[in-house]
């Protein structure tokens, strides 16, 4: 028998936290537990969210698949549907359909070390594979996050950058753009590039998740060859426009490679065979 | 396998059309008003138009229409119940006087519908469609079947082919499918055996204009020319060529709600037109109408026989005959080919 492959899960928001100005999170629980129980995804997927009666929305699983019986989604007001979804309130329904897309290769990293560095927004898909990984912590050996935003309040995710801070097992530098920063801020004031040339993480037995606006990824590959770092073990995940997720409805291909089915993982040698389409 | 092939009458094309009627069929068939040619709901044959190349709209909208709903939804303060659109609804339906190429184009629409995840939706319109093809007995300058693996007695698509043999005004006919056996089954004195007819002498002349291999190839070099500007200067984007295609299928899909019911809905979109990927921060990965022209030619010649085997034109000259500016994919494709890089 086949399926309405359109058909969203009905997912209750559990918990609504206010990340920054703009940026919320969303606990989704599954209304329907068997759909619950028959859910499986992996870092690096995505999904289209939706409230009924606006439309659908592309974005990643920000939450981790080893955190069992709910996903979660952070996203930035900003269109039609992400700000009727910011307007929904904890209890009310919204729909999910995924997971889509590929994976960031977490088995074939066991043993090495990773560096993570995210701009603004982009934190979000990276979150999933950070704590994937610190969740497996003895599969890695050092764990160094470099997360930038423009100003102090527009970081995400701030409870989980103390906790991230604390940890003994991982190394966090956390930047603002000059003029972002508050009386307080401790971390450091630059751009996320600038800030990786600094701080110069080896790219001995390492693989670097990058992730950020179009701007901070251009300026950072270049630091990172810099480094020794070979295009193999640079990973990205490329943003287009979807509808339908899985390669119909015609508009998120860069070429003939259809971001929605073959990524929306790439790694910095599949996106140089790319044309600039992205 | 060898294709069944019987010998209609003149006169007994008519009767066929009662029998499918009588037997309840929804019959959509070509229609002339106002100077345009459309599939409607027949229910007279005097009302069918014969003496036309091309329909304006191709028949995939019997399968992919315009706009359809794929799910319904109630919703309520803190609950929401949601239904997926009731494949059991879609009718059986008879797609009488469909040409060849738009007969191919199915097959082309079912690769994209097909791809890995199956989309039911389409599915079962496809499988209650019948289609009766009626063979090309002339053709324009647009036309270009012949140039993309199609001929205008091409069976590729058909239920049961339709050829005229010529001013006898008997029909040849192929039953290419099951479905088309079951027509015969219902009209079995209407379908009268025959010797082995010769069809290609009734068939309308298209020469060949290009060869789509080379294109192909030359594709594979061809994304930075300069060529996709020239070509596309006067593109407006309006997207009259990806409706009016028989094997376009970009979609769009969008919510309608009224009070606390409403549905979601796909409908007919373009890579010709400017927002189709617009990203909601402003950034377009193709931002200027000939990275759009290029995606076109490219999908159809390049990544769609790369990724799903099959090519996404039909070579029905439809695009170029409602182009308000006068594009023509003919003369784009043939200085493609010709062009030196």
């Amino acid at each position: 028998m086949m399926e309405n492959i359109y058909m969203p899960y009905l997912m209750r928001i559990e918990k609504v936290t206010y990340e920054a100005p703009g940026v919320k999170t969303f606990m989704l629980k599954f209304v329907n537990n068997d759909d619950q129980n028959n859910f499986n995804f992996k870092a690096g997927q995505f999904g289209e969210y939706s409230v009924y009666g606006v439309g659908e929305s592309t974005f990643c699983i920000a939450s981790s698949p080893t955190r069992k019986g709910y996903i979660e989604c952070t996203f930035r007001q900003t269109g039609k549907v992400t700000n009727a979804l910011a307007g929904c309130e904890e209890g009310s329904i919204v729909g999910f359909r995924g997971p889509y897309g590929n994976v960031f290769p977490l088995d074939e990293w066991k043993g090495k070390n990773l560096l993570f560095i995210a701009g603004g927004i982009a934190l979000p898909p990276m979150r999933c594979v950070i704590w994937n990984a610190l969740d497996l912590r003895d599969n890695f050996k050092d764990v160094t996050i470099i997360y930038g935003a423009r100003t102090v309040k527009d970081l995400v995710y701030k409870h989980e950058l103390q906790d991230w801070e604390k940890r003994r097992d991982v190394k966090l530098i956390t930047t603002v753009d000059p003029g972002g920063e508050s009386p307080d801020w401790k971390g450091e004031i630059g751009f996320v590039p600038t800030i990786v040339e600094k701080v110069a993480p080896s790219s001995k037995n390492t693989i670097a998740i990058v992730c950020g606006p179009p701007v901070m990824i251009k300026y950072t590959f270049p630091v990172l060859a810099k480094l020794g770092f070979a295009d193999n073990d640079i990973y990205t995940t490329l943003e287009n426009r979807m509808k339908c997720g899985f390669g119909k409805c015609g508009r998120c291909n860069v070429g003939k490679v259809y971001v929605c089915k073959d990524g929306p993982v790439f790694t910095l040698a599949q996106l140089k065979e790319l044309p600039d389409e992205y | 396998m060898t294709i069944d092939k019987r010998i209609v009458r003149k006169e007994a094309l008519e009767k066929l059309f009662e029998i499918l009627k009588q037997n309840n069929r929804t019959i959509f068939a070509p229609v002339s008003k106002n100077g345009k040619t459309s599939f409607k709901i027949t229910e007279s044959y005097s009302s069918i138009e014969k003496d036309f190349i091309q329909t304006t709209q191709s028949s995939k909208e019997s399968v992919f229409p315009r706009t359809e709903k794929i799910l319904d939804f109630t919703k309520s303060k803190n609950s929401l119940d949601a239904k997926p659109f009731d494949i059991l609804q879609v009718p059986e339906v008879i797609l009488w006087g469909v040409r060849p190429c738009d007969a191919m184009g199915m097959g082309e629409l079912s690769a994209i519908f097909n791809w890995d995840s199956k989309d039911e939706i389409y599915n079962s319109r496809l499988s209650k469609t019948t289609i009766i093809g009626f063979s090309c007995f002339k053709a324009d300058e647009s036309c270009f079947c012949t140039s993309v693996g199609g001929n205008p007695g091409n069976i590729e698509g058909s239920d049961i082919l339709f050829t005229r043999l010529g001013e006898s005004g008997d029909w040849l006919a192929e039953i290419i499918t099951e479905k088309g056996v079951a027509i015969v089954a219902i009209a079995q004195d209407i379908f009268q055996k025959t010797e082995n007819q010769d069809k290609n002498k009734y068939l309308a002349e298209v020469p060949v204009k290009f060869d789509r291999e080379t294109i192909r190839k030359k594709l594979d070099a061809f994304f930075e020319s300069e060529e996709w500007v020239e070509q596309s200067l006067k593109c407006i984007g309006c997207g009259a060529c990806a409706y009016v295609c028989p094997t376009c299928a970009c979609f769009d899909i969008q919510d309608e709600i009224h009070g606390k019911s409403g549905s979601r809905v796909r409908c007919w979109d373009s890579c010709g037109i400017s927002q189709f990927t617009l990203h909601t921060s402003g950034h377009n990965p193709r931002a200027v109408q000939s990275q759009r022209w290029r995606q076109r030619i490219m999908h159809k010649f390049s990544y769609m026989p790369e990724r799903l085997s099959v090519y996404g034109c039909t070579g029905c000259g439809r695009c170029s005959r409602a182009c308000p500016v006068d594009m023509n994919i003919l003369e784009h494709l043939i200085s493609i080919q010709e062009v030196t890089l």
